[in-house]
């Protein structure tokens, strides 16, 4: 990768078109939000296969299901409000009950879209998405991840949904190391006094956070949870096992993503504390991007106040 | 495949008894509706569709939406009676481990091409189909049978739109117009007409025919089929419950349970009281 490419959208449009090159039956879906969703880079380079559908996320679900019927690999881009909600019951029963070959990729994740408020910031998504059975759900953290992720959504067979963010985005990954496997955590720190598992925008943070922690002789392991589903339950455990108190760290509600998803892994398997840094169950506003993140605590700061306070847990001390 | 009006009647209401002999030992499903749309059936899979039933997933063939997914029974005699799988099949219906779901699943039985059952999302998947089917060249033909109740979902006019937008003149869109849904008739529920007028204004070439007319609907097919640029809406004027008089134009009838006496009633006045003792001997014991 040459040039810089500033966030996961435009990744998102460059490994599209990097896939429709070499895979003559991948087409996409548009509800007219194509500019946002970046899927216009696809439209430019393969006019004959990008499909708009306007103003109608219902209907989209439904054609990219029977366009998959015959053979090919829609791609069907929206807002993550309008995939995982308009059209939930749409994608539901015509595309993950039938296992059809539909990817979903939703664009504008979370509350830190920003100024075009509550309703366009989703927060919902990953648990609506990962309650239903047969769909892959995963959340890239990074432009170099999610190039790497597009062209393995669209050789993998079945459903699936990719949850992307709107703003620019530090690269977090070099292309020659990073290794991605559906079920996998990624590695993004190692660290052996608590773990930070996070996913998306909020992988950066925990870095951050992890820095911070550093500095106080502090040594914070960060996983990156970007598959959601299939859920790398093993590290999960395995940092439970090894660092005692877990942290997650979501642009989302902390109820049933995330954080809900780690929780049943761990109260199934090894409880240990666990503190969930996420959208404590709010609808959140407008505002600049970064700002409202820091109204609603997706800090940095405050993920490192929460490993603090779940390794105080660990050693049986309560904070005040 | 050739075969003259009136034996295509014959097998219409062969697969009424079949439908609701299926319904019956069920316990539960769509009598009123797999009855209306019997005609509809059996024009497409006996004289229309071009069609494998050795070969359900054969690429090039004829694609069958039954978007109004609750009237799959009449769906399931017709596949059973093209062979697709077992007359006895029919009589495992809404049974657990049966492959003959209470409405329709494209991953469970052959000759099944969609998942429905949820009004108003398998027009969107036919649009999908025709849409796949002109951009790959291929000549196949997609045909989507709608409830008139269903028409009342905001997605059938979604895909309406879509489907004139992509000239899709390889889609029909059947209206089985039997003007009853579950709470009442469509004027006191909400109001679909004129339906013509609203299909004609989304694009589509609208051609009216009498449901149960097998004569009519095969005409309407034909010129559906020399029908170019534009998708062509079907407005079949059809009775809920036709072929039994009991229930016919009754509310009632979307979905009760058949009690014996009914199931019994509905065979002789279908002229069918020894059919299933000569077709289905093997399965007496049900
Ligand atoms: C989205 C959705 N809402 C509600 C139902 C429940 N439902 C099943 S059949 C039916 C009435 C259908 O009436 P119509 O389309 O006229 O079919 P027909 O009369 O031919 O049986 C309803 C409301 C459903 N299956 N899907």
């Amino acid at each position: 990768m040459s040039e810089k490419i500033p966030n996961n959208r435009v990744a998102y449009g460059k490994a599209l078109v990097s896939v429709g090159e070499t895979r003559p039956n991948v087409v996409v879906l548009e509800a007219d939000l194509g500019k946002g969703t970046q899927t216009v880079l696809f439209r430019e380079r393969f006019p004959e296969r990008y499909f708009p559908v306007g103003i109608a996320e219902g209907n989209m679900m439904g054609v990219a299901a029977g366009l998959a019927t015959t053979g090919l690999v829609p791609f069907a881009s929206t807002f993550c409000v309008f995939a995982s909600m308009r059209a939930v019951e749409q994608f539901r029963n015509s595309i993950a009950y039938p296992r059809l070959n539909v990817k979903v990729v939703a664009t504008n994740a979370g509350i830190e879209i920003g100024p075009d408020g509550a309703t366009h910031q989703a927060i919902e998504d990953i648990a609506i998405m990962r309650a239903i059975p047969n769909v892959t759900v995963l959340v890239p953290s990074d432009p170099v991840m999610t190039m790497k992720l597009i062209p393995m959504v669209a050789d993998s067979m079945g459903p699936v949904y990719v949850r992307i963010g709107r703003q620019d985005t530090p690269y977090l990954y070099d292309e020659s190391t990073l290794h991605l496997e559906f079920g996998k955590a990624v590695l993004a720190r190692e660290g052996y006094d608590v773990t930070i598992i996070a996913i998306g925008n909020m992988v950066c943070r925990s870095l951050a956070a992890a820095e911070i922690l550093e500095r106080e002789g502090i040594s914070a392991r960060v996983l990156d949870m970007f598959s959601i589903k299939p859920l790398d339950s093993d590290a999960i455990v395995q940092a439970a096992r090894e660092t005692g108190c877990i942290v997650t760290a979501e642009d989302h509600n902390i109820l049933g993503g995330l954080g809900g998803a780690v929780a049943e892994v761990l109260s199934a398997e090894l409880p240990v504390p666990l503190v969930r840094v996420g959208v404590q169950d709010t609808f959140a506003e407008s505002g600049d991007g970064e700002a409202v993140l820091r109204a609603y605590g997706l800090t940095a700061e405050r993920i490192a106040e929460a490993a603090r306070i779940a390794m105080a847990r660990r050693d049986g001390l309560r904070r005040t | 495949m050739n075969r003259n009006i009136h034996q295509l009647e014959a097998i219409a209401n062969e697969l009424r008894c079949l439908a609701l002999r299926a319904i019956y030992l069920a316990g539960s499903g769509h009598p009123g509706g797999s009855l209306s749309a019997a005609e509809i059936v059996t024009a497409l899979y006996f004289s229309v569709l071009n069609i494998d039933p050795a070969c359900p997933d054969w690429p090039e063939r004829d694609r069958v939406v039954l978007s109004k997914g609750h009237g799959c029974p009449i769906l399931y005699a017709a596949l059973a009676k093209r062979g697709y799988f077992p007359l006895e099949e029919l009589w495992t219906l809404r049974k657990l481990g049966s492959r003959l779901q209470g409405h329709p699943d494209m991953r469970k039985t052959p000759g099944i091409d969609a998942t429905t059952g949820s009004l108003g999302q398998g027009i969107s998947v036919a649009v999908g189909m025709a849409l796949g089917g002109k951009f790959q060249g291929k000549s196949y033909r997609v045909y989507a049978i709608m409830g008139c109740g269903e028409q009342q979902e905001g997605q059938v006019w979604e895909a309406a739109m879509s489907a004139a937008h992509y000239c899709l003149d390889n889609l029909v869109g059947i209206v089985d117009y039997n003007t009853l849904q579950i709470d009442g008739c469509n004027a006191e529920i909400m109001e679909i007409a004129p339906l013509s007028d609203k299909w004609r204004a989304f694009g589509w070439h609208v051609l009216e025919v009498n449901g149960h007319d097998i004569a009519q609907l095969l005409d309407a097919f034909a010129e559906a089929k020399n029908t170019r640029g534009k998708p062509t809406a079907i407005i079949a004027r059809t009775i809920k419950g036709k072929g039994v008089s009991f229930m016919e134009n009754q509310v009632k009838w979307h979905s009760s349970i058949l009690t014996k006496e009914h199931f019994e009633q509905a065979m002789t006045e279908l002229g069918c009281d020894g059919y299933f003792a000569a077709a289905c001997k093997e399965t007496s014991h049900v």
